[in-house]
């Protein structure tokens, strides 16, 4: 497989944001009685920054300016 | 309306279609069209980590702790970022050593141990047996509750119903058929299953789908949108809770942690991920595609969860069971076949490739190892096991469903069907610490990973599967409450007194505080030996180095004799032959006869064998033919090295040919333009000579003419000898110009520097092109500033320059109303003149030749139909002069857009004393 160096870095930085993003204590955060379209926060929240995630990752492991 | 016998048809057609599927892509790879071959089909074929545990289960975990059933799908999303590196070294790893479980995988690791891989064996088949239990349940119960369709009957518990009335047992024995008609058909056992990835990746479809169908079904048609239910929910106060964090973080990091663990270490993940991989470029679609899966299957978790529990409130439905008894409340029939359909795939897929990775561990890592020991079952005698090794691997799979069925009637009914799993989940886990040990840290040894394992292990036992037990009322409760032998401090899910946590977060923190601590410590207490040592390396290093150097660490004699009998016991005499006559003709010899039996070929025939039977079966097997000499550690470090020096020359060895093929390029580019400007010579000397003939041929000729003829009048005479002296001033200066060039050139003309100030230059030149303007009544247009810094330069050449840029411009400006502009000014440290005139212009291909010698600008036209006028030498002697005094000389013209006039312009720095011309002038 052909692995650049950035590649890799990027993922490992996204894995981070991830750890980050979907813990204790940005969950706690965004646990509070508001809504977001009419759904909890929290739960808009949780599957926003997954859906980020995953798009981060097929940019970074897709696109082949490198 | 759904009859029993219709369920039952659909389900079986449903199995046959997956049969289909599989039997179909089988024949396609034998044709060599591997329909697996594709990063979707991988991707999709992963999804097989989505059991009835996320589509039965998921609902109800949500319906119980709201958003608590989601880490288990966050963690696989996090960790697949980091299989770029953790999961690509993996499958390398694999594929150079054919490795083919996780047991083989970590007794390869540590040794090749037997009683490693034996105890990796165990654990994953105790650990995976709830986790098949629960695969069942769901079956059986989501079956019996759509036999009773249109009422909603949840079914009865399973210890209350007769043994042989129990439709899960008859489940259990049906997947257990079907999964040895798709798994073990083929004789040759060593292969991939391409057929079974091809069925898994249609089932991830059809259960996505199914989910779907009903997640669309629940939010827009029984109620109005995502944003509706949430409402309705809000206004209860029961479900109320739900909507925001409901538990505790703890909890929610170690369902996370034992999920990451999970995707990466369930007999199953590895069997799909590793051993199942056709390319691993498949890893990079994978690595978003799946946990795009998990997203959009998880999507609809919630309404479902909260619609039922709106509907079916307290009413005694099984939150499990939601997915099913929402359409069959509102009388989608057909929908709630979809779903039973969907749930069957989820089950199905599940259990067909858990089956499979754990019949491959127990008949290489469990069973072989040890019939190989007992002599007297023959079976150094016989010839062809390879008929046997499948025959266990059936017998093993018809015994983990049994298991399965036993767990699911003893303990199951005490738990919602995640509870089950994530019982399985944190024995999987214990896995985690040895696995990333082995990837990264070349310390640990066989005895540290085995102490680790079995400590956690028991620990997992005794803090999660014996309680599971003993809550379902198979052991004393009073063991869990009070503690072994009334021992408070050994209370199972409180141990030592730990109390606060979930029993899940629990378990994880005491059996990862055994297992690491057991691993680190045992690792610590002795040196490795030198096998342990070797396969560290191959396995730390795997990426960095990825040529096997097995080889090199073997040292004994072999007989090929032996060997191919060997293989032959367990591939089939006939593939073996197959096998090593491949390989001899890779190392380029006639046949298999003349092969030698070299080191490298024990380690491709121990390769092969490690296929069939395990890694460290294969190390015994070998081991029993040929003659090895025992490597001492020292030996095996000084081979390590070696071979890392090794790599290390030939890198350097790479390196060095790349400089070399680099430097080949420079020379011949130098090559061909030595060869230009030698062709350039060659050209110059013939128009030069050509030039010199011109002028030479007209004297002669009026030299003749006045010789020959005494009687030529005087005025005649005059006109002659006034021609004459003008070709030989034209000679001359044509002499002088080349002498000129060529010092320039040379580097050997003489510079006069001084301080010049370049007003004054220009207004030299003009007074000396004066004559030349009035003749031709060229309009003069000078734009000067009032001062201009002085610049270092040499006043005669920049003169020269002035008057061949001005007398061009004379010559080549409009013959009917000539004008020419004349401009100087000083920006940026530089002095700029531009002198412009409104001819025709230069066409942009000619613009670079006319600053080569002899290439006279034929402007606006060709150049070759131009009379020419002048040398010839002019603007190449400028750019010469202009670029000496550390400047720039350029045109700019375009006659294609229809603009007329030509500009030349040239820039001088007026910093003179750092140009080059000056530095030469000082040497």
């Amino acid at each position: 497989m052909n692995r650049s160096p950035l590649t890799g870095q990027r993922l490992l930085a996204t894995f981070l944001l991830g750890c980050i993003l979907l813990n204790y204590p940005l969950l706690f955060l965004f646990d509070l009685h508001a809504s977001l379209l009419g759904i909890p926060l929290l739960y808009a929240y949780i599957f926003l920054a997954w859906g980020g995630l995953i798009a981060l990752m097929a940019w970074i492991v897709e696109h082949r300016s490198d | 309306m759904l009859q029993g016998w219709f369920i039952i048809a659909t389900s079986f057609a449903y199995l046959g279609v997956l049969f289909a599927i599989a039997w179909y892509s089988d024949r396609r790879a034998d044709a060599g069209h591997s329909v697996i071959a594709n990063p979707t089909i991988y991707a999709l074929s992963l999804a097989v980590y989505c059991t009835t545990w996320t589509y039965y289960g998921s609902v109800g975990r949500a319906a119980a702790t709201g958003i608590g059933f989601l880490p288990i799908y966050l963690g696989p999303t996090l960790m697949l970022a980091l299989w770029w590196f953790v999961m690509l070294k993996i499958i390398r790893i694999a594929k150079i050593n054919r490795l083919t479980s996780i047991a083989d995988f970590v007794a390869a690791r540590y040794g090749k141990s037997q009683l490693l891989g034996g105890l990796v064996t165990v654990i994953a088949v105790v650990g995976a047996i709830p986790y098949i239990a629960l695969q069942l349940k769901a079956v059986s119960s989501s079956l019996s509750i759509l036999l009773n369709y249109p009422d909603i009957v949840m079914p009865a518990r399973a210890d209350t119903v007769p043994l042989l009335q129990d439709s899960t047992l008859y489940v259990a024995l049906i997947m257990a058929a079907f999964t040895i008609l798709f798994g073990t058909r083929h004789l040759d056992a060593t292969e991939r299953h391409e057929g079974m990835v091809a069925a898994i990746a249609f089932e991830s479809v059809v259960k996505l789908l199914a989910f779907i169908a009903v997640g669309l079904f629940v939010t827009f048609s029984l109620y109005d949108g995502f944003a509706d239910i949430f409402e309705r929910a809000r206004m209860a106060p029961q479900l109320e809770g739900l909507l925001s964090f409901n538990g505790n973080y703890s909890s929610w990091a170690s369902l996370t942690f034992l999920s990451m663990a999970a995707i990466m270490l369930l007999p199953r993940q590895f069997q799909i991920v590793v051993v199942e991989n056709v390319d691993e470029n498949h890893l990079r679609r994978a690595i978003w595609m799946f946990p795009l899966y998990l997203l959009l299957i998880n999507l609809f978790v919630l309404p479902i969860a909260l619609g039922g529990l709106l509907h079916f409130g307290g009413a005694g439905v099984d939150a499990d069971t939601f997915v099913l008894t929402l359409p069959m409340a509102f009388q989608q029939q057909w929908l709630a076949l979809l779903v039973f359909i969907g749930g069957l795939s989820a089950a199905t897929g599940m259990v067909i490739v858990e089956t499979i990775a754990l019949s491959t561990m127990i008949c290489n890592d469990l069973i072989m190892p040890t019939m190989l020991r007992w002599q007297w079952l023959g079976l150094s005698r016989r010839t062809d096991l390879s008929w046997q090794l499948l025959n266990i691997r059936r017998w093993a799979i018809v015994m983990i469903l049994l298991l399965g069925y036993l767990y699911f009637r003893v303990a199951s009914e005490a738990y919602a069907l995640v509870g089950i799993g994530l019982i399985s989940f944190s024995a999987v886990a214990q896995f985690a610490p040895v696995i990333v040990g082995a990837l990264y840290w070349k310390g640990g040894t066989r005895p540290g990973a085995l102490a680790g394992l079995a400590a956690g292990f028991l620990v997992w036992g005794y803090t999660l599967l014996i309680p599971s037990f003993a809550k379902s009322g198979w052991l004393p409760l009073d063991f869990i409450e009070h503690g072994l032998f009334g021992i408070e401090l050994l209370r199972p899910q409180q141990l030592f007194g730990l109390s606060g946590l979930d029993e899940i977060t629990h378990c994880l923190f005491w059996s990862m505080f055994a297992n690491i601590g057991a691993y680190l410590g045992v690792s610590l207490l002795r040196q490795q030996n030198a096998r342990e040592a070797g396969q560290a390396t191959l396995f730390v290093d795997a990426l960095s180095a990825p040529q096997a150097h097995g080889a090199r660490i073997w040292r004994g004699s072999a007989r090929l004799e032996e060997l191919l009998p060997l293989i032959g016991r367990f591939l089939g005499p006939k593939r073996a032959r197959t096998a090593l006559n491949q390989y001899a003709q890779r190392r380029g010899v006639a046949s298999l006869e003349d092969l030698k039996a070299d080191a490298d070929l024990v380690v491709y025939a121990e390769s092969l064998l490690a296929g069939a039977i395990g890694s460290a079966s294969a190390r015994v097997m070998v081991a029993s033919v040929v003659k090895e000499e025992a490597l001492g550690l020292d030996e095996v470090m000084n081979i390590l090295d070696e071979a890392s020096q090794v790599r290390a020359y030939s890198r350097q060895l790479e390196r060095q040919s790349q400089e070399l093929s680099a430097a080949t390029r420079n020379l011949r580019a130098a090559n061909e333009r030595l060869k230009e400007l030698d062709r350039l010579k060659d050209d110059f000397m013939s128009t030069i000579t050509h030039e010199l003939r011109t002028p030479l041929t007209s004297i002669r000729a009026f030299s003749e003419m006045l010789h020959d003829d005494p009687r030529t009048e005087l005025a005649e005479r005059k006109r002659f000898l006034g021609i004459i002296v003008a070709e030989t001033e034209r000679l001359t200066r044509l002499i002088n110009q080349v002498l000129d060039l060529a010092k320039i050139e040379s580097g050997k003309a003489i510079w006069h520097t001084s301080e010049v100030d370049l007003r004054q230059v220009i207004q030299h030149s003009l007074d000396a092109t004066s004559q030349l303007f009035k003749e031709r009544s060229v309009a003069l247009t000078v734009k000067l500033p009032q001062t201009v810094p002085p610049i270092i330069a040499d006043r005669d050449r920049l003169m020269q320059v002035m008057i061949n840029l001005l007398s061009n411009a004379v010559k080549f400006c409009d013959p009917e109303s000539g004008k020419v502009e004349v401009r100087l000014e000083g920006r940026d440290a530089k002095l700029r003149v531009d002198v412009v005139d409104n001819g025709p212009g230069i066409r942009s291909e000619d613009q670079a030749i006319i600053f080569e010698k002899f290439r006279q600008g034929g402007r606006g036209s060709d150049v070759l139909t131009t009379k020419p006028q002048g040398t010839g030498l002019g603007l190449a002697i400028s750019l010469q002069i202009i670029e000496n005094l550390g400047g720039r000389l350029w045109v700019e013209s375009a006659p294609e857009e229809g603009r007329a006039g030509t500009m030349f312009s040239f820039t001088l720095p007026t910093q003179a004393r750092e140009n080059k011309m000056a530095r030469e002038g000082e040497v």
